[in-house]
Formats: C-alpha cells, structure tokens, sequence
C-alpha cells in the first residue's frame, strides 16, 4: 500500500512537472507572437523565423552539453535513465530546457530587425550551450563560482529565475545591442529618439496574454512537486502570486503612462503585465497576494521609466524592450525577496546579481565582438531599408497585393 | 500650374518629405501603389520555389505647384531619391500641366489656393 503510494507520488510530481514545462515552451509562442506585433511588417517573417530557429538550438544544445554542465548528467544525457528519486529525471531535463529557450527568447527581441540571421544563430549556439548553463550551474546548480565562492553561502535565492534566467537574457541582449547598434531611423541627426512603430498589435497583445499564462508554469512548476499537503498549497500559492504580479504590473505601467504621456498607451500595459510578471519570478512563494500586487506594480513602474530612459537617453535601442523588462525588473525582482523572506539577505541578492550580470554580459560582448569580426553581425543598410523579411528569408510575412 | 506625379522608393519617401519640407513645399499627397518598369520585379522564395513577383511596392506623390517652383522640386526629389549614384527602380517624375485648383473650405481658386 505504502508503495503504491509512493509511486502515485511519484507519478503525480512527474506528470506536474511535464505538463509545467509545456506551458513554459508555450512562452515561445508568446515571445514570437510578442516580437512579431512589435517590429516592422517588413521584418516579421525574419523574427518569426528566428524564434522557431533559437528554440530548437536552445533544445538542442543543452541536451548535447548545457544540461551536463549545469546539472551534470553526462553529455547527450547518457546519465538520464528516465527513473529519479522522487520524480523521473527524464522530466527534469525537459523542465529545464524549456528555461533555456526562454532564456535565449528573451534576446532576440532586442536585437531585432537589424542582425544578420545565422550570427543570431551562432550566438544561441554558445549562450545555450555554455554562457547559461555555467551560470546556472552557480545557482540553481550550486556550484561554486569558478572554484572562488558559492553563492549558496550567501544566502543567494532565484526561486524561478529572475536573476537567473531573465536577466541574464537581458545582458546578453544588453551587450549585443551595443555591439550592433541602433536600427537605421532610430534617431535623428540631432541625437532625437524617433519611434518606429511596430505592426501588429493584436499580436503582440495575444503574445503577453501567452507569456502570461506559460509563467504559471514557469513560476508554479519551479515549486518541483504537487504530490503533498504542502507542495499543492505551495503551488497554489504561487500560481496567485505571479497572476497578482501581473496584474499590478499592468495597472502601475497603464497609470504611469497616462499621467506621464496623457494617454493609455497599450504597448507600456504589455511591457508592464511582463515586467510584474518577471519581478515576482524571484520569490513567487512567501510574499502574501497584496505584497505580490505591489512587487509588481513596482516592476511596472521600473519598466516605464527604463524604456525611456534607455531610449531617450543612453541611445540603446531595444524594440521590445526585454532589456527593461527582463534586466532592470530582473534585478528588482531579486532585490524584492528579502523584503518577504527572512532567509535571504540583500547583500546575497546582490552578490548573486553581481555575478550572473558581469559573467553574461562580459562573455557575450566578447562573442558578439568575435562574431562581427568573423562573420559579421549587422545586415547591410541596403538590406535594412528593404526589410529582413526579404533579404534574409525571400519572402514577406503579408503579401497584400496578390495577383495569383 | 503644374502638377509633379512621382512615383519612388518606398523606403526614399522620409528623406523626400524631409527635403520638401526645407524647400516650403507645403502639400503632398501620397499613395501606396505597385508597379513595374525596367526593374522588372525581384524574385522571392516560398517553400523552396523560387517566384517572380512582378509588381513592386512603390510609392506615389502628387505636389500641386506654381510653375516657376517645378525646377526645384524636381532636383530636390531626384537628389533625395537618388542614393549611392541611383539604380533600376528608383523610380520616376511625370510633370503636368494643372488647370485648376478649389479650396474647398474658402472657394478660393488659382494659385492661392494651392
């Protein structure tokens, strides 16, 4: 009896797990929908195709070696057998893979419309392969920091990824728009931030509400187990709290916006549902679900300001803004748990932020160097004018004028 | 009167407005049409198959001004169209001749109501 108990247990945490990290693959779906409606419609076919293309990178190269570096496990998971302790391991890998493609969707918004399609390519191969997994091995897989210190003594928490995997996306996008620079028309001669308006914003909008909904996974499925008393309420608990984020990240960005600009303005109420979205990811699981409206209202309001200020006035241009949302709120996000949870300390949080910041950024800025000096990394202004969607793919995502 | 027909680059027509703009030109309209000429379409890839789309994306841009502006304007659109010493599909300038011009809030006609 006591047995079978176990392996329903067993099978319920397994098939919790699985089902969690379906919804997280949904969020690439939300990513591409997100970054489809924001660019232009000549550059929308090349987005999209980017999307699918780092996703299966993404899977692919953490199954070969991300996966073994951040967990061990073996190369091409020759150490996963499928049985695990209290949850099949197999279920494990496929958690956690699914973090890396996010982590890897996360900056292609912010190079779009610009880069050269196959050296964004090149670069999800290295950050999906080595630059996530060593930094996730740090914290999630409590190694030390190059043998020098482990962050798990000071107390450092990412309970789904704040730090970990959204900001660390945000500083490889962060580094890689400095590299490529802003799009052709950003800005004009007199140094004016000129906004290039993105085409489909039903799509984009349908994008948050999937981003949304996948970060129930994303936040729910980081508590690791359904099968107890506990573990269910945990969930549960985490599951009201990244809704409540959200929500409060809408509603603090729509409030800004219309006292700052006079208007509602949608794409700030989108920007602002990700950003609560992303600051309660860092501890969904001890705030109540006011506190979690107000982490997240935060987060809205940080983001609103960030966009501006990135744009306006450091001149870094991010047509979605993912380094906002994903960087900025990121680190807020970290910075938020200790002001609910006890165990953690400020100083923890901001070793660990610390750590994860300057190790992506500083790697990718030097892979983004080398493949500009290899291969190149920005389209042509020719190209750039007549949109990606031809020069890189041959085709436009809406042919309007068919004649056949 | 004259009335300027071109038909551009979609891509050139930012730079057209802008060097209008600091030559007083005060009205343009414009449209977004599709055409050919010696450019003869570019080919784009569907699913493997290569295919010719035949009409072009280009845009059009109706001034209606006092003959003695027509020079200008003609050399201001050509310099802004014409990037990197010009190409097929530029585009091109047709000058006509304008009869008449109504505006409608006042009835004013002829050139002040241009």
């Amino acid at each position: 009896m006591e047995i079978q108990i176990l392996e329903l247990q067993y099978a319920i945490d397994t098939f919790y797990f699985l089902v969690m990290g379906a919804l997280v693959m949904w969020m690439a779906a939300g990513f591409s929908m997100l970054e489809a409606g924001l660019v232009r419609s000549k550059n929308t076919a090349e987005i999209l195709t980017k999307n699918i293309g780092l996703f299966a990178i993404a899977c692919t190269m953490y199954m070969v070696y991300g996966y073994d570096l951040m967990y061990g496990g073996g190369v091409l998971l020759e150490g996963i057998s499928g049985e695990g302790e209290t949850y099949s391991n197999a279920s494990d890998f496929y958690f956690q893979v699914v973090f890396v493609a996010t982590a890897m969707s996360i900056v292609s918004g912010a190079v779009a419309e610009r880069m050269k399609l196959f050296s964004f390519f090149a670069f999800a191969v290295i950050f999906t392969t080595v630059i996530y997994p060593l930094e996730g091995s740090w914290t999630w897989g409590g190694s030390d920091v190059f043998g020098i210190y482990n962050l798990g003594d000071f107390g450092f928490y990412d309970f789904a990824g704040s730090g970990i995997v959204h900001m660390a996306g945000a500083a490889a996008a962060l580094a890689g728009v400095i590299i490529l620079g802003p799009r052709k028309g950003k800005y004009d001669s007199d140094g004016n931030s000129l906004p290039l308006v993105g085409a489909n914003l039903p799509l984009a909008t349908l994008g948050t509400f999937i981003l949304w909904m996948g970060w129930f996974g994303f936040n729910g499925g980081s508590v690791l187990a359904m099968a107890s008393k506990e573990s269910a309420d945990a969930v549960a608990m985490v599951f009201v709290n990244t809704n409540a984020a959200a929500a409060g990240g809408v509603i603090a960005a729509l409030a800004l916006a219309k006292v700052w600009f006079g208007k509602a303005d949608l794409t700030m109420a989108l920007n602002g549902a990700l950003a609560g979205l992303v600051a309660i990811t860092a501890g969904p699981d001890t705030p109540s679900a006011l506190v979690a409206t107000l982490i997240g209202a935060v987060g809205g309001l940080i983001v609103v300001a960030s966009i501006v200020c990135f744009d306006r006035e450091l001149k870094i241009d991010d047509p979605v803004g993912a380094i906002s949302v994903h960087g900025v709120v990121g680190l807020w996000g970290l910075l938020a748990v200790p002001l609910t949870n006890s165990d953690v300390s400020f100083g923890g949080q901001l070793v660990g932020a610390i750590t994860i910041f300057v190790w992506v950024f500083v790697t990718s800025l030097l892979l983004w160097i080398g493949l500009k000096a290899l291969m190149g990394i920005r389209v042509s202004d020719e190209e750039e004018e007549d949109g990606v969607d031809i020069t890189e793919c041959g085709l436009e995502a809406y042919p309007e004028f068919v004649t056949k | 009167m004259k009335m300027i027909m071109a038909v551009i680059q979609p891509k050139r027509l930012d730079s057209v407005r802008q060097a209008l703009a600091e030559i007083d030109i005060t009205g343009v309209t414009v449209t977004e049409v599709k055409g050919f000429g010696r450019q003869k379409g570019h080919t784009e890839l569907y699913r493997g198959a290569e295919f010719v789309v035949d009409f072009l994306p280009k845009v059009k841009i109706e001034i209606a001004l006092e003959a003695e502006k027509v020079d200008k304007v003609i050399d201001t659109i050509v310099e802004a169209c014409k990037v990197n010493g010009g190409k097929i599909g530029d585009g091109k300038i047709f000058i006509t001749n304008l009869e008449q011009v109504v505006r409608i809030r006042t009835g004013e006609t002829g050139s002040v109501a241009l």
